[in-house]
């Protein structure tokens, strides 16, 4: 695999083994010498133009205890005013000589672009309102493992819905989930209000509803997306109240979940607004189990990219 | 100047003939004396010099990406005799004396008559009329006023400029470009790639409002109004209906809205990032049949020069626009002429005569008989070369063409009698 | 030909009508000859180990799981001890990532500590030693076990690094550009050890 790029660069196969070794990797994390020699040599820089400790510093723990060198620079966009271009940017980073940027960018098709002008491997951390694959691969392999709790050989979604509720105009995760939970088998239904719906959404493989009340029953999974309080300004939805009435996941709605059903939650969260706090602690919540999983899969996805000759 | 004899052209595609250029004009073949520069048309087509009425200049202020040099060089290599040079320069042409000096610079660097376009509003910030009469008046003589770049979006201030021109046979330009649907970051026509890419969408409606309400006050005033780089078929169907109530309102359409659509932008590659943006088949369809028919009434190249470090930013952030000047015939022969929709007269009218008549050039447009002004180019039907941006020779690099095969027609530019261009054979 | 006490080199019986380097693949140890040599093996172990005070058999995958699992069979059959047997996958640790595409990594199970265990290594071919290097990188990465031990089910020859296994099962002399083919009823649903000339089948190195 040259790049990751798009949820959509991987056949079920590729996502199996990525899961697969994820699983291992998850290993590492007990033992007392939490190192792999797999990626030593290696030099992965996090090109980071927009901020996220999170998902940086799981990459950055994720390359470390695979021995690869791992860098960290925070580019503050550049925008046309500012002169330097993304070009020159990324073609100055990668100058130093490094094998793998993982690149973030508040602009959306920004690691697209930096792969054509570059010889390294290129990981999308989160591109705009575009794609963001390593969440839909951890929030994917959280859910297998939710579902060998009870059938321990599930591979497939095959027969599974997953419910995506929120924001899913401005959603990178939302993207990268529909693609990848529908490349392993599931039934994706989106629900949002009408302004928060992508144009073009009926070409996406995925059910469109606007009721959420409608959909919950028939949901394995639940996966509530974050609504900025910033999107009011835009006027997408009148108040965060009607918000959360229509549209969170709120203690009665949580009891209407149907049983064995899951909660996912990408992070961060507002508890109060698409999500309660009953539905955030509650039992079955994974939301919690994402957030242990980062470091596994990126781990699996940095071998998987950087641990062969190609 | 040296006689010009032009043996053999097919004169707009109605017969051979011979052309005795003089001093600038047009001259009785049949006086031609013994000292005289030849040149062979056997086989090539001359029609009138062709007319821009939408180029970008970027003289004064970015000289980086663009010179009026350059930029007419650029023109005479696609047929170009003459050029309206947009106002969006630094500083921005809202004053009589910012209109003399673009005038001055085309006449001391131009390889083509170069025509200021005025601003509509001071700074083309939208809240003022910038001094459009002083415009008129001054040595540049400014005709046409236009924010491009930017839309006209107060109804009111449209209104008054309407107006206001009418008293010295202005026509106002419009960009429209509803800021409200359709704000500074919208890049990627909104619809199924801009959902899927996640780029802010610029809906069609966001054109088409903005015509809708533009050409009811021309009805209102009773002026002339010529709408920018019509890019769909919403647009077209206004215009359309405004015309069958002899509303005063022209519309020019770009060669890249004739032939690209929005798909060029899936990689993300901001060479297709162009203001309006790239549309889906269906409009381009109907920009061509509205062309055909003379709903659009004129092909205006929109030729946007940029630097390559304003093009390299991630989609949403790069500049806007493409280079136009070089390839628009060849696009618009392969689009137009090549698929019957348009006759080599025809597109006479729409590459050259209707842009003069609209930017009021006396002697541009005319026909090429004795006693007119010499503005002709020689066109070549059958050349075709693949082009290669690195040739070219505007300052700038964001041609969209590259790699592409398209006509390479134009064999000869002749402005005002004198030889602009020459393809070497 | 059944072993005493120290490990005694066997060498692989050629068919009938075959010569050294023919073009044809040659059995070298059939269903009964691994039996025998599993059987011996086991109670090697517990003999140089005094018994299974602290011992664990650590099988190297693919092949070396399986084989790791026969022994802890045998003994608990003959001897009545129950030794933990796991898996160690060593390809994180291999010395040669960079020269083939990303390689599947195979599944690491440690069924009890290792530090101050003494582990047995079992795989079903030592060739050039490269692969129990990398099983002693892994296995100083979990932990500082007592001691560690090697057994094999056929030593190959050919080293390219000063390894030698304590416990083998058979020596087969073979040419570097021959492959050693163990095949076993759990993986390949056949016990048998062969050798195929050149170009037969991707060498995998041991």
């Amino acid at each position: 695999m040259r790049h990751l790029l798009s949820a959509a660069d991987l056949d079920r196969n590729q996502t199996t083994e990525i899961f697969d070794l994820a699983e291992e990797m998850s290993l590492v994390q007990g033992r007392p010498v939490k190192k792999l020699p797999a990626l030593r040599g290696r030099t992965v820089v996090n090109l980071f133009f927009e901020d996220s400790t999170r998902t940086r510093s799981s990459f950055e723990i994720a390359g470390k205890w695979l021995s690869a060198d791992v860098i960290n620079i925070s580019a503050k966009g550049s925008s046309v005013s500012k002169g330097e271009s993304l070009r020159d940017t990324v073609l100055t980073v990668a100058a130093m000589g490094v094998d793998a940027l993982v690149i973030r960018h508040h602009a959306s098709g920004a690691p697209w672009q930096a792969s054509r002008w570059i010889d390294a491997h290129v990981l999308n951390a989160g591109d705009g309102t575009h794609e963001h694959p390593t969440q839909a691969l951890l929030d994917a392999f959280t859910i297998r493992r939710h579902f060998r709790r009870t059938v321990p050989d599930q591979v497939s979604f095959d027969g599974k819905t997953v419910a995506i509720v929120g924001d899913i105009t401005h959603s990178r995760v939302a993207r990268s989930n529909v693609l990848l939970l529908t490349t392993l088998g599931a039934q994706v239904i989106v629900v949002a209000p009408p302004t928060l719906l992508p144009s073009g959404i009926d070409s996406w493989p995925v059910l469109v509803c606007t009721d959420l009340d409608q959909v919950l029953p028939h949901a394995d999974i639940v996966m509530m997306l974050r609504v900025q309080r910033e999107r009011m300004s835009g006027g997408y939805f009148p108040t965060p109240r009607e918000y959360t009435i229509g549209y969170g996941l709120t203690r009665p709605r949580l009891q209407a979940m149907k049983p064995g059903a899951a909660i996912c939650h990408p992070g961060p969260m507002n508890r109060g607004l698409e999500i309660s706090a009953d539905a955030a602690d509650a039992a079955n919540s994974l939301i919690l189990d994402q957030v242990a999983a980062g470091v596994s899969v990126r781990m699996s996805v940095l071998y998987e990219l950087l641990g062969g000759s190609e | 100047m040296t006689d010009l004899l032009i043996r053999g052209a097919d004169l707009n595609g109605r017969g051979r003939s011979d052309l005795l250029i003089r001093d600038g004009s047009f001259t009785d073949p049949s006086d031609a004396g013994g000292d005289l520069d030849r040149l062979d048309a056997d086989g090539l087509i001359a029609l009138p010099g062709l007319v821009d009425l939408h180029t970008h200049l970027r003289e004064p202020g970015r000289e980086d990406a663009e010179t009026v040099e350059s930029g007419t060089l650029a023109a005479a290599r696609g047929g170009f005799t003459a050029v309206l040079a947009m106002a969006n320069t630094t500083p921005v042409t809202d004053t009589a004396e910012a209109a003399a000096h673009v005038a001055t610079l085309g006449a001391r660097d131009g390889q083509a008559q170069v025509v200021p376009v005025g601003a509509v509003s001071k700074g083309l910030e939208g809240v003022e009329l910038a001094e459009l009469g002083l415009m008129a008046r001054c040595s540049a003589g400014v005709r046409v006023f236009s924010d491009d770049g930017h839309c006209v979006a107060d109804a009111r201030l449209m209104r008054r400029a309407l107006e206001y021109v009418r008293a010295f046979d202005g026509v106002v330009a419009q960009h429209a470009q509803d800021p409200q649907l359709a704000g500074a970051g919208a890049c990627c026509h909104e619809g199924e790639i801009s959902g899927k890419l996640g780029l802010p969408g610029w809906p069609a409606a966001a054109e088409a409002g903005v015509v809708a309400r533009d050409v009811q006050i021309a009805e209102l005033t009773r002026s002339r109004l010529h709408i920018c780089h019509v890019s769909c078929a919403e647009t077209v169907d206004v215009i359309r209906w405004a015309k069958q109530r002899n509303v005063n309102v022209t519309a020019e359409v770009a060669p890249h809205h004739l032939a690209l659509t929005t798909s060029e932008v899936l990689g993300y590659d901001p060479t297709y990032k162009v203001n309006p943006p790239l549309r889906p088949h269906e409009h381009v369809e109907a920009l061509r049949e509205a062309l055909a028919d003379g709903t659009i009434d004129a092909v205006a190249t929109d030729h946007a020069p940029h630097a390559r470090h304003d093009k390299e930013h991630a989609f949403a952030e790069a500049a806007f626009g493409m280079l136009g000047l070089e390839t628009a015939l060849g696009v618009v022969i392969q689009t137009m002429i090549d698929s019957g929709l348009l006759s080599w007269p025809e597109l006479a009218k729409r590459m050259s005569i209707m842009p003069a008549h609209i930017a009021r050039l006396s002697d541009q447009g005319r026909p090429l008989a004795i006693g007119e002004p010499a503005n002709v180019v020689l066109i070549d039907p059958a050349a075709r070369a693949v082009v290669d941006r690195d040739a070219s020779v505007s300052l700038s690099r964001n041609n969209p063409w590259h790699g592409r095969e398209l006509p390479d027609p134009v064999v000869a530019t002749i402005w005002a009698g004198r030889i602009t261009y020459q393809k070497e054979r | 030909m059944s072993g005493t006490g120290a490990p005694q080199a066997q060498r692989g019986d050629r068919g009938p009508g075959t010569a050294v380097g023919s073009e044809v693949s040659r059995v070298v140890m059939d269903a009964e000859q691994i039996a025998r040599a599993c059987t011996r093996i086991a109670h090697q172990i517990l003999e140089a180990n005094r018994g299974a005070q602290g011992l664990v058999l650590m099988g190297i995958p693919t092949r070396g799981v399986p084989l790791a699992h026969r022994l802890a069979t045998v003994m608990d059959d003959v001897e009545a001890v129950r030794v933990p047997v796991g898996a160690l996958d060593v390809t994180m640790y291999r010395d040669d990532l960079r020269q083939h595409p990303t390689r599947p990594v195979g599944h690491t199970d440690l069924p009890v500590e290792v530090e101050g265990s003494t582990v047995v290594l079992v795989d079903d071919v030592l060739y050039s030693g490269r692969t129990v290097r990398a099983a002693l990188d892994a296995l100083g990465d979990l932990g500082r076990p007592r001691a560690v031990r090697l057994a094999v089910l056929v030593d190959r020859g050919h080293r390219e690094l000063p390894i030698r296994a304590d416990h083998i099962g058979s020596y087969v002399p073979t040419r570097s550009g021959e492959h050693v083919s163990v095949r076993l009823a759990e993986t390949d649903g056949v016990d048998q050890v062969s050798i195929e000339p050149v170009a037969q089948v991707a060498p995998e190195e041991a």
